[in-house]
């Protein structure tokens, strides 16, 4: 360990950080750990690794390259593609001019796209790839403010004649020009910054209407990273992995905010298909994914233990379920027997330790889910074999920094603990309200909104929770989302959906309930994990629409619809289900990018369905749906779905 | 370009037994295009091919490469010389992974001898390794980086064409022969497959005879083409002029359409 070392104490992040902004801290890890990584990228084959230093000296060359074609302070920069460093170092050299940065989703459609750089007033947007280059060309005309489109992967864009168009090294090369004429005029930059300045515009996916650009300052990324790591230390011996979009506030967070407070490792895989083998190459030691990350591995790995020999498949999955039981006996403060820890010893040795390493886990000390509620059985698999998974609770107007579950106060249905520094109060109508430095200056040009989730000084979530007698919050569901059957039971489809999603079998769940007599569910089967089940069972399908239709895999959905049911109070138990002919997807408004489900659309769009669920004994509907393709063009497909009944 | 040939095939004739499959067959592939060769099924396009890397040997005529005659010279050697072809049906190890397959291609550049590459230790190693990041480089311009250590037999049969590809560019050919690269492909895989190959002759001035009747495609990406019909060149030129001609169309599609067409 180098001198600059610290101890991993409670509070991780280092006290004289706490006034900077982002590229001030970049000028400080440069200067104190100059030799340490920063970030590294697969390529290749090997990892690449970039130094602080490196960074910095990357950062400023983009940074005087981008000044000199005219970027001026409060301009603003979209970044658009996968983690890759070069798009890290250009929302750096965007703040470091005391610019802001715009991550956009990068599965986002054109249209989308445009929306967001559009809305934003983006002058530079940095692409990774040709892909991301043509969404912004074929909007060229919609967008007259963009200056410039600078790509870092040049392939494939040889012939494009696009004038605006520029390569991440002509940039660079044209920043170094300048600094050989005045060398001190980056730091200059930096220093002419505040901490009051807006540093990144995220754009929430809503779930309802149009996304909205959420400001963030750099005060208020950096005091929720302070607020952040006194309460889950991590010191600059970390290592993340930065695979999860950049548009997402938790990459913000911790990609930028936490990775500079406390200048950890931050590792970019080199392809979306190998995330997974390449976390195993880094395993890190620190995560945060959405529960659908955690469900979709706990998915890989049911699957695969499928194709394993009987006796791995046996004993990983006795040793699984009792560690599982004891977990959840642990979580509930139950006194264990004096063999579990003995079992547990042999099952570390047999499955756990193997399993972890096998999932990239193995190093890890802090895993982190948030974003929705996560499935109780995904936290207790995750535990139980050894992974100290913790939920927390916040939304990008407040930086993703509002509770977090401390180590030894996990709980299943709680998000923890306030963040140090962050106030937390349930209004008199059930609403959570968060209060910190961390919240956002309001939505870009969208005072209405601004007002509405702004109001004296604390943030209205739009969720409703109450906090448990160990002050711990818990979070119901979206506040408009709960609601009552017909009979009066109160209704929380989050709960019902949860439970299905953790049968490996089924990938999303729409439950249906609000003033009716009973649940209906439209569901999604997982394409891979369904597909596979129907090669061994020797089904023959072409396609999704074709095996969601299947009849066996109807009965195979609806043993485990049945399953969950038994799970459930009578009034709360599914009735009817339809497998829908197609997946939802972003691309056609039914889930955010973040894959939340935008319910009222859904409802909206498969009406005929769910009037058909409700329908008596109806045992099929058809179908008249608009599909957008993967080029953007969209076309109608007409089908007759099966209605499950189950009692 | 200019008037510098880099292939030469003059007045080749092939004949199985009764059966001729090569009639005096004249063909000039210049440095940097793309050569398009089409024809119907059995025109004798594979049989061409295989006479140009040195599977077959023609009964007359000459195969020159750079001016030089490598007539009749073993396939090895014509690889060494620096011809790379790919398969109709792709030939890869299939229990090996694609690393090891295109690694494989690089065979050609390899001077360790068994010790020294057994040892793995001093030249051996550096050399392994020079070749390792010349073959990351293919892997990286294919975006197959993410199945690297998948083994070639688990993977689609649109990627294995790409590993393919891959295995034949490791030995940086001065010609590349893609025998039917796009066939049993859909409609997405032919537009990607026919994106790497625009590449790797832009980017990489990798000089491409393709065979292929797939005539969509082909006419979009080539700059010059060859059309054969039953061991004959019955035309060739640009895309466009080929399109036109009367025996091209008769050839394709039979005399009457080529009638109907003309009326």
């Amino acid at each position: 360990m180098t001198a600059v070392a610290t101890e991993r104490t409670a509070t991780g992040a280092p006290p004289e950080t706490a006034e900077l902004t982002l590229p001030q801290m970049l000028v400080r890890n440069a200067r104190v750990r100059s030799q340490k990584p920063a970030i590294r990228e697969k390529e290749f084959g090997i990892w690449q690794t970039y130094t602080w230093a490196d960074a910095e000296r990357n950062v400023r060359a983009f940074a005087l390259g981008l000044r000199g074609l005219g970027f001026a302070r409060g301009d603003k920069l979209a970044v658009i593609g996968d983690n890759r460093p070069q798009l890290y170092w250009a929302m750096l050299a965007a703040q470091a001019l005391g610019g802001v940065a715009v991550p956009v989703y990068q599965d986002s459609i054109a249209a989308e796209v445009q929306y967001v750089v559009d809305h934003s007033e983006s002058v530079v947007v940095v692409a990774e790839d040709q892909e991301q280059v043509d969404k912004i060309l074929e909007r060229r005309q919609e967008l007259p403010r963009v200056r410039y489109v600078v790509y870092e992967d040049p392939r494939g864009l040889r012939n494009y004649q696009d004038p605006s168009l520029l390569s991440f090294q002509q940039v660079q090369e044209l920043g170094r020009q300048w600094e050989a004429q005045d060398p001190d005029l980056f730091y200059r930059e930096i220093e002419r910054g505040s901490p009051g300045d807006v540093a990144i515009i995220n754009y929430t996916s809503g779930t309802t209407g149009a996304p909205k650009g959420a400001m963030l300052t750099h005060r208020a990324l950096v005091a929720t990273a302070r607020n952040f790591l006194a309460a889950v230390p991590m010191d600059e011996r970390d290592e993340i992995m930065a695979y999860l979009p950049m548009a997402w506030i938790g990459d913000s967070l911790f990609s930028v905010a936490i990775a500079l407070t406390t200048g950890l490792t931050v590792n970019c895989p080199e392809h979306v298909a190998s995330v997974r083998s390449d976390t195993r190459e880094i395993a890190p030691t620190v995560t945060f994914a959405p529960p659908r990350i955690w469900e979709n591995i706990l998915s890989q790995t049911q699957v695969r233990l499928e194709d394993a020999g009987w006796l791995a498949r046996g004993l990983t999955h006795w040793f699984v379920q009792r560690a599982m039981e004891s977990e959840r006996a642990r979580l509930t403060g139950q006194a264990l027997p004096w063999w579990d820890r003995v079992l547990r010893g042999i099952g570390e040795w047999l499955v756990f330790g193997p399993l972890r390493d096998r999932l990239g886990l193995s190093r890890i000390r802090h895993a982190l889910t948030g974003g929705a509620a996560i499935a109780p059985e995904v936290l207790l698999f995750f535990r139980g074999i050894g992974v100290n998974l913790k939920q927390l609770y916040g939304l990008t107007e407040c930086c993703a920094g509002g509770t977090v579950q401390r180590d030894g106060e996990v709980k299943l249905e709680t998000v923890g603990k306030p963040l140090p520094a962050v106030e937390i109060r349930i209004s008199e109508d059930g609403e959570i309200l968060i209060r910190s430095e961390g919240l956002m200056e309001g939505y870009y040009k969208n005072p209405e909104a601004t007002a509405q989730a702004l109001r004296d000084g604390w943030l209205h979530t739009g969720d409703a929770g109450f906090f448990d007698t160990d002050g711990q919050l818990v979070v119901i569901d979206r506040a408009k989302d709960v609601s009552r059957l017909s009979d009066g039971s109160v209704f929380a489809p989050q709960y019902v959906e949860n439970k299905l999603k953790f049968s490996p079998y089924i990938k999303e769940a729409v439950t249906f309930g609000h003033g009716l007599p009973y649940v209906a569910a439209l569901l999604n089967v997982d394409y891979e994990v369904v597909g596979h089940w129907a090669e061994k069972q020797g089904i023959a399908y072409a396609g999704y629409p074709d095996l969601s239709q299947n009849e066996r895999v109807y009965e195979l959905v609806a043993r485990e619809v049945e399953r969950v049911n038994r799970q459930l109070d009578p009034p709360l138990r599914v009735k009817r289900f339809v497998i829908l002919h197609k997946e939802l997807d972003p691309d056609d408004a039914e889930i955010t990018r973040t894959r939340k489900l935008r319910r009222r659309f859904i409802a909206e769009k498969y009406k005929g369905i769910v009037e058909a669920l409700y329908d008596g004994q109806r045992p099929e509907v058809t179908v008249r749906a608009t599909v957008t393709f993967e080029d953007g063009r969209t076309g109608e497909v007409e089908r007759a779905l099966r209605i499950h009944t189950l009692f | 370009m200019g008037d510098f040939t880099l292939l030469q095939v003059q007045g080749v004739w092939v004949w199985f037994g009764g059966l001729l499959a090569l009639r005096g067959v004249d063909l000039e592939v210049r440095p940097g295009e793309i050569l398009a060769l089409i024809g119907p099924n059995g025109a004798g396009k594979t049989t061409l091919v295989n006479v140009v890397n040195g599977v077959y040997r023609p009964q007359r005529g000459r195969v020159r490469l750079e001016g030089r005659d490598i007539t009749g010279l073993p396939p090895h050697r014509a690889a060494e010389l620096g011809i790379a072809r790919t398969f109709q049906n792709v030939t890869l190890f299939r229990g090996m992974t694609v690393l090891e397959n295109v690694m494989l291609g690089r065979h050609v550049h390899m001077r360790t001898g068994v010790l020294s590459g057994g040892v793995y230790w001093g030249w051996g190693e550096r050399e392994e390794l020079a070749h390792r990041a010349q073959v990351e480089r293919i892997l990286d311009f294919l975006e197959i980086t993410h199945i690297r250590k998948t083994p070639a037999g688990a993977l689609p049969y649109g990627l294995r064409k790409r590993v393919d590809l891959a295995r034949a560019l490791a030995s940086e050919p001065k010609i590349l022969l893609l025998d039917e690269p796009l066939t049993g492909m859909n409609a997405e895989e032919k537009e990607d497959m026919a994106r790497f190959i625009l590449d790797v002759n832009e980017e990489w001035g990798t000089t491409i005879l393709l065979i292929d009747h797939d005539m969509g495609v082909v006419m979009d990406i080539s700059h010059r083409v060859v059309v054969l019909d039953h061991g004959e060149k019955i035309a060739e030129g640009l895309p466009r002029e080929i399109q036109k001609d009367a025996r091209v169309i008769r050839a394709y599609l039979g005399e009457q359409v080529a009638a109907e067409v003309r009326a």
